[in-house]
C-alpha cells in the first residue's frame, strides 16, 4: 500500500515555551496507507507536536511541513488542516450521545450548512455503506448512547475519514491524514480489537494514520512504524517489527525499568481486615469480598460488569441496595453509608476521574491536599503557612514534581496529579484504600512510582482494593484479582494464574461463549 | 518573543501556568488602579465639583447597603448558587422594621430581630427548594424573590412608610469621624468578617470546594447538602442585615427599595472576583468593586449625564467583569480544545 510520496512530512519541528524547549527538532514522515505510532511520556512533546499540526501552536522558525509532497506554509491558520486533508480524533470522541449515528456523522456538514435539504433516507443508506466499509455493524438510526464504549471512537474515526473524503470529492483524491490522539484511553482493552480493525481499514483505504498512545501493546498491534519522543526529541524511530517491548520502554524512559517485583505470598486469609457481604446496587448483585491487612486485591471486568461501581458503593458515593461491611471490629450497614462516614471508618476512595471527582484543578495543590484535614490547621484561623509546609512534605514524600504546594493542581502532569490525590488520602492513614484506575493517563515512569506508593502503603498493613480495566497493571500490582461479569464475581485469579492475558481472557469469558 | 515573556497560550504541560510576581500583583490590584484612575479622571474633568471630601464621605456612606448586599451574594456565589431573592429580602427586612416600628410601635430592637428572622425563614425556604427538592437555585430564588416582593407590597399596602425610630437612624448614619458614618463602619466590619470566614475557617474553605465541584466535595466527605443549605440561609440573613441598614439610613422603607440594588450587587460581586484573590468571589474585592462602580456613576452624574447611565454602567460592568474573568482564566490555565475547534 505504501506509495512513493509520503502523505505527511514534518521536518525540524521545534517549540519553545519560555525558557524550555518543549519540542526540539522533531521530524516525522507518514506514508499513505500506513499507521505511524507516536509514543512518549506526558511532557515528551507529543501533544505539542500534534498541536502544531492542529494549528494550535506556531512552531519555531525553520520548521517545514509537506503534505502529499507539497510544501505548506507554517504556522497553519486555524481550521486549515481540514482543507489539507487532515483530521483529528481525540480521547473525547466529540459525539452527541442523544443523537443518532447518522446525525453524528453529518454534524460537521450540518454545521457548515453545506446541506440545503437533508434527504434522511438517502443519508441513512449512505451511512450504512460507510459503516460497513469500515467494519462497524450498527444501525445508523441508533442513538450514540446505545453504542458500546469502543464503538464510539470507531464512529469518530469513520466520521473523520468521511469528512476528509467529502472535502476532497471535487479533486478526486481519496486519501488524507488521520491523527488519533489516545483514542483508546477510556476503554477497557478487551474490545480495542474491533477499533483496530477500523483503523486497519482506514489504512487500507489509503490514509496515513498517526496513532498516539500510552499503551505499548496497542502500538505494537496496530502500527507499521514507531517514533518515540523523549524530552522533546526523537529518541528512536523505525519499523514496528524492529522494536521489542523492552526497547520501547527503554527509549521512552531513557533507562531500564527493572522487571516487575516478585509478589509477596498472599498473607494468611484467617485475619481479614475488611469483609463485605451481599453488596448490591448500581448493577452489582450480591457481591462478597474480603481483604487481609497488607493485601492488594484487584477487581476487573468489561465495562458495565460492575467492578467499577464497587468503590462508590462501598463509600456511599452510589446508593447501595443491600450490603454489610465489617472493618476490623466494627460493622456498617452499607445502605446508609456516606463518604464522610466512610472516611471516619478508615476507608478512602481515590476516584478514576481525577479532575471531575478527585480534586479541583484550578485550586492550589495545598488546598486540595489539606481539604480532608482542615481541622488540624484551625487555631481560630486556618494557618496557611503550616498547611503549605504540610502539603509540601506530603508532595516530597510521594515524589511529586514540582513540589510547590501553591501551584494550581491542573499545572501538574497526570501522574503528578494522581500522586497528589494519593497524598490527600494517605495522610489520613486509612485502613482500606480503594483505587479506581490509579494510573489512567499516567506515563510509564510515574506509573512505577505510583505502584511503589501503593505497595509501600500495603506493606505497612493497609489493604488496597484496585478497580481497573488495565490488566497489566492488575497483574503487576495485585495478589488476587476478582473478575466481574454481569454484576457478580465470576472468577478469582491468584498465584500463577494471575497474568495479564488470563485476566483479559476471564473478563471476556462467558460473553465470548454466548456470542459464539 | 523574549525568552521570559509568557504568551497567552502558555500550555500547562511545558510550564507551570503561574504568572510572574509583577503580573500577579497587577492582576490582584488592577481594580484598585482602575478606581484610582476613575477618581483622577473625574477630578480633571470636573475639578470644581468632584474632588471634595463631602462627595467621598457621601459616596462611602450611601453605599454601605450595597456593600452588605454584595457580601450576601459573595456567600451564595461561593457555593455556586445564584440567590436572586436577596434584593427582595432586603426590601422585606426594611419594610418589616418600618411597619413594626413606625406603624405598630414595636421597639426597634425587636423589629430588627424580626427582620433577621424573616431573612432566615426565606433562606430556609430557599434551602428546602434548592437542596432538599433539588430545583436549580436561579429558578427557585427567582420564584421565592417574587413571593417575598409580593408579601412586602402586601404588608405595606404598596406604600412607602417613614417614621422609623431615631434610635436606629442614630446608630446608622450619625456621622462620626471625618464624616464617615457608623453604617459604613458596620459594612467594613462585615466585609472583614466575611473575609475571615471565607479565607481562614474550615467551613469557608469547604464552601469553596462545594462551589467548585460538588461531586469532589461529596467524595471528600464534606456535608455538601448542609453547606449549601447554610450558604443560602447565611446569604438571606446578610441580605436582611442590608435591609436593616437601609431602614436606618433612610429612616423609611419603600416596598421596591431593594430592586435597584440587585444588578449593582451582582456586578460588584463578579467584578470583585477579578481582584484581590482573582478567580474567587471574595470580600475585599467586592468591596473595592462597589466603590469603583459607585465612583464611576457619581462622576458621570456630576457631568450631567442622565439616570439611564446607571443601567448602562452596572449592566456593562457585570458583563465585562464576567467576560474578563473567563478570558483571563482561559488564557492562563486552560487550552481551548482542538477537538472542538476541529469539528
Amino acid at each position: 500500500m505504501v506509495t512513493g510520496t509520503p502523505i505527511l512530512e514534518a521536518r525540524h519541528f521545534s517549540k519553545r515555551f519560555g525558557g524550555t524547549l518543549a519540542l526540539d527538532d522533531v521530524s516525522l514522515t507518514v506514508e499513505s496507507g500506513s499507521v505511524h505510532g507516536l509514543v512518549g511520556h506526558n511532557g515528551s512533546g507529543k501533544s505539542t507536536f500534534i498541536k502544531i499540526l492542529g494549528a494550535y501552536h506556531a512552531p519555531e522558525p525553520g520548521a517545514e511541513l509537506f503534505i502529499d509532497g507539497k510544501p505548506v506554509r507554517l504556522p497553519l491558520a486555524p481550521g486549515v488542516f481540514r482543507s489539507l486533508g487532515m483530521a483529528f480524533v481525540h480521547q473525547d470522541p466529540g459525539l452527541v450521545a442523544s443523537l443518532s449515528v447518522v446525525e453524528n456523522l453529518r454534524i460537521g456538514a450540518l454545521a457548515q450548512q453545506r446541506l440545503k435539504r437533508i434527504a434522511w433516507s438517502a443519508e441513512v443508506r449512505r451511512c450504512e455503506a460507510l459503516l460497513h466499509e469500515f467494519g462497524m455493524a450498527v444501525d445508523p438510526r441508533a442513538a450514540v448512547e446505545t453504542l458500546r464504549p469502543w464503538q464510539r471512537p470507531m464512529l469518530a474515526i469513520i466520521r473523520a475519514v468521511d469528512e476528509i473524503r467529502q472535502l476532497q470529492s471535487d479533486t478526486g483524491v481519496q486519501r488524507g491524514i488521520l491523527i488519533l490522539d489516545e483514542p483508546t484511553a477510556n476503554l477497557a482493552d478487551s474490545n480495542v480489537g474491533q477499533l483496530f480493525e477500523t483503523v486497519k481499514r482506514v489504512q487500507h483505504a489509503g490514509f496515513g494514520v498517526v496513532f498516539v498512545s500510552h499503551d505499548l501493546d496497542e502500538v505494537a498491534a496496530v502500527t507499521d512504524r514507531i517514533t518515540v519522543l523523549r524530552d522533546g526529541r526523537v529518541a528512536g524511530s523505525g519499523p514496528t517489527s524492529g522494536f521489542s517491548r523492552a526497547d520501547l520502554v527503554r527509549l521512552i524512559v531513557g533507562h531500564d525499568i527493572p522487571p516487575a517485583e516478585t509478589r509477596p505470598a498472599p498473607p494468611s486469609r484467617s485475619d481479614h481486615l475488611a469483609d463485605v457481604q451481599d453488596l448490591s446496587g448500581a448493577g452489582v448483585r450480591g457481591v462478597a469480598l474480603s481483604l487481609a491487612p497488607g493485601e492488594i486485591v484487584g477487581a476487573s471486568g468489561l465495562i458495565g460488569s460492575g467492578f467499577a461501581e464497587i468503590g462508590p458503593l462501598l463509600i456511599g458515593g452510589l446508593p447501595a441496595r443491600t450490603g454489610h461491611l465489617r472493618l476490623g471490629t466494627r460493622s456498617y450497614d452499607l445502605r446508609g453509608m456516606t463518604p464522610g462516614a466512610a472516611i471516619k471508618a478508615g476507608i478512602c476512595y481515590v476516584p478514576g476521574e481525577r479532575l471531575r471527582e478527585g480534586c479541583i484543578g484550578e485550586l492550589t495543590i495545598s488546598e486540595n491536599v489539606t481539604l480532608p484535614v482542615l481541622h488540624r490547621f484551625y487555631r481560630g484561623w486556618l494557618r496557611g503557612r503550616a498547611m503549605d509546609s504540610h502539603a509540601r512534605a506530603q508532595l516530597q514524600r510521594l515524589g511529586v514534581r514540582p513540589a510547590d504546594p501553591t501551584l494550581p493542581l491542573e499545572a501538574l502532569s497526570g501522574g503528578n496529579q494522581q500522586k497528589v490525590l494519593l497524598a490527600k488520602w494517605l495522610q489520613l492513614a486509612p485502613k482500606l484504600l480503594i483505587l479506581q484506575e490509579p494510573t489512567q493517563g499516567v506515563d510509564i515512569g510515574a506509573r512505577e512510582q505510583i505502584f511503589t506508593i501503593i505497595r509501600d502503603f500495603a506493606s505497612r498493613g493497609g489493604s488496597v482494593l484496585c478497580l481497573s480495566g488495565d490488566h497489566e497493571q492488575l497483574a503487576m500490582l495485585c495478589q488476587r484479582v476478582l473478575i466481574f461479569r454481569r454484576g457478580r464475581v465470576a472468577t478469582e485469579l491468584s498465584g500463577a494464574d494471575l497474568t495479564k492475558d488470563r485476566i483479559a481472557h476471564e473478563c471476556l469469558g462467558s460473553d465470548l461463549r454466548h456470542s459464539a | 518573543m523574549n525568552a521570559s515573556g509568557r504568551t497567552s497560550a502558555t500550555p500547562r504541560e511545558a510550564l507551570t501556568p503561574r504568572q510572574s510576581p509583577v503580573a500577579q500583583f497587577c492582576h490582584r490590584y488592577a481594580l484598585l488602579f482602575a478606581w484610582a484612575l476613575t477618581i483622577v479622571l473625574f477630578s480633571v474633568l470636573e475639578p470644581d465639583s468632584f474632588l471634595q471630601l463631602q462627595n467621598f464621605t457621601s459616596i462611602f456612606n450611601s453605599q454601605a447597603v450595597l456593600v452588605v448586599l454584595t457580601c450576601s451574594l459573595v456567600v451564595t456565589l461561593t457555593s455556586s448558587e445564584y440567590d436572586l431573592s436577596a434584593a427582595s429580602v432586603l426590601s422585606l427586612s426594611a419594610m418589616l422594621i418600618a411597619v413594626l416600628n413606625a406603624q405598630l410601635g414595636v421597639p426597634v430592637g425587636w423589629a430588627i430581630l424580626a427582620s433577621i428572622v424573616a431573612g432566615l425563614i426565606v433562606g430556609t425556604i430557599n434551602g428546602i427548594l434548592v437542596v432538599v427538592i433539588g430545583i436549580e437555585s436561579i429558578i427557585a430564588t427567582l420564584g421565592v424573590g417574587s413571593v417575598v416582593a409580593g408579601i412586602t407590597l402586601w404588608i405595606s399596602h404598596s406604600n412607602m412608610i417613614s417614621g422609623i425610630s431615631p434610635t436606629l437612624v442614630e446608630l446608622v448614619i450619625v456621622p462620626q469621624v471625618f464624616g464617615i458614618s457608623l453604617g459604613f463602619v458596620y459594612a467594613v466590619l462585615l466585609v472583614a468578617a466575611l473575609w475571615y470566614f471565607l479565607t481562614y475557617t474550615p467551613i469557608g474553605r469547604q464552601l469553596l470546594f462545594v462551589g467548585r465541584g460538588r461531586r469532589v466535595a461529596r467524595l471528600s466527605g464534606l456535608p455538601v447538602g448542609k453547606l449549601r443549605f447554610g450558604a443560602l440561609m447565611g446569604g438571606s440573613c446578610i441580605a436582611a442585615l442590608a435591609g436593616v441598614l437601609y431602614a436606618g439610613t433612610s429612616a423609611s422603607a419603600d416596598p421596591n427599595s431593594g430592586d435597584s440594588f440587585m444588578l449593582p450587587a451582582f456586578a460588584a460581586a463578579f467584578l470583585g472576583s477579578t481582584a484581590i484573590v482573582p478567580g474567587r468571589f471574595n470580600a475585599w474585592g467586592s468591596f473595592a468593586a462597589v466603590y469603583f462602580l459607585v465612583t464611576g456613576i457619581y462622576g458621570l452624574s456630576l457631568m450631567g449625564i442622565q439616570v439611564f447611565i446607571q443601567n448602562l454602567f452596572y449592566g456593562g460592568a457585570l458583563i465585562i467583569a464576567v467576560a474578563l474573568s473567563i478570558l483571563v482564566r482561559r488564557s492562563e490555565t486552560r487550552e481551548p480544545d482542538i477537538a472542538k475547534e476541529g469539528n
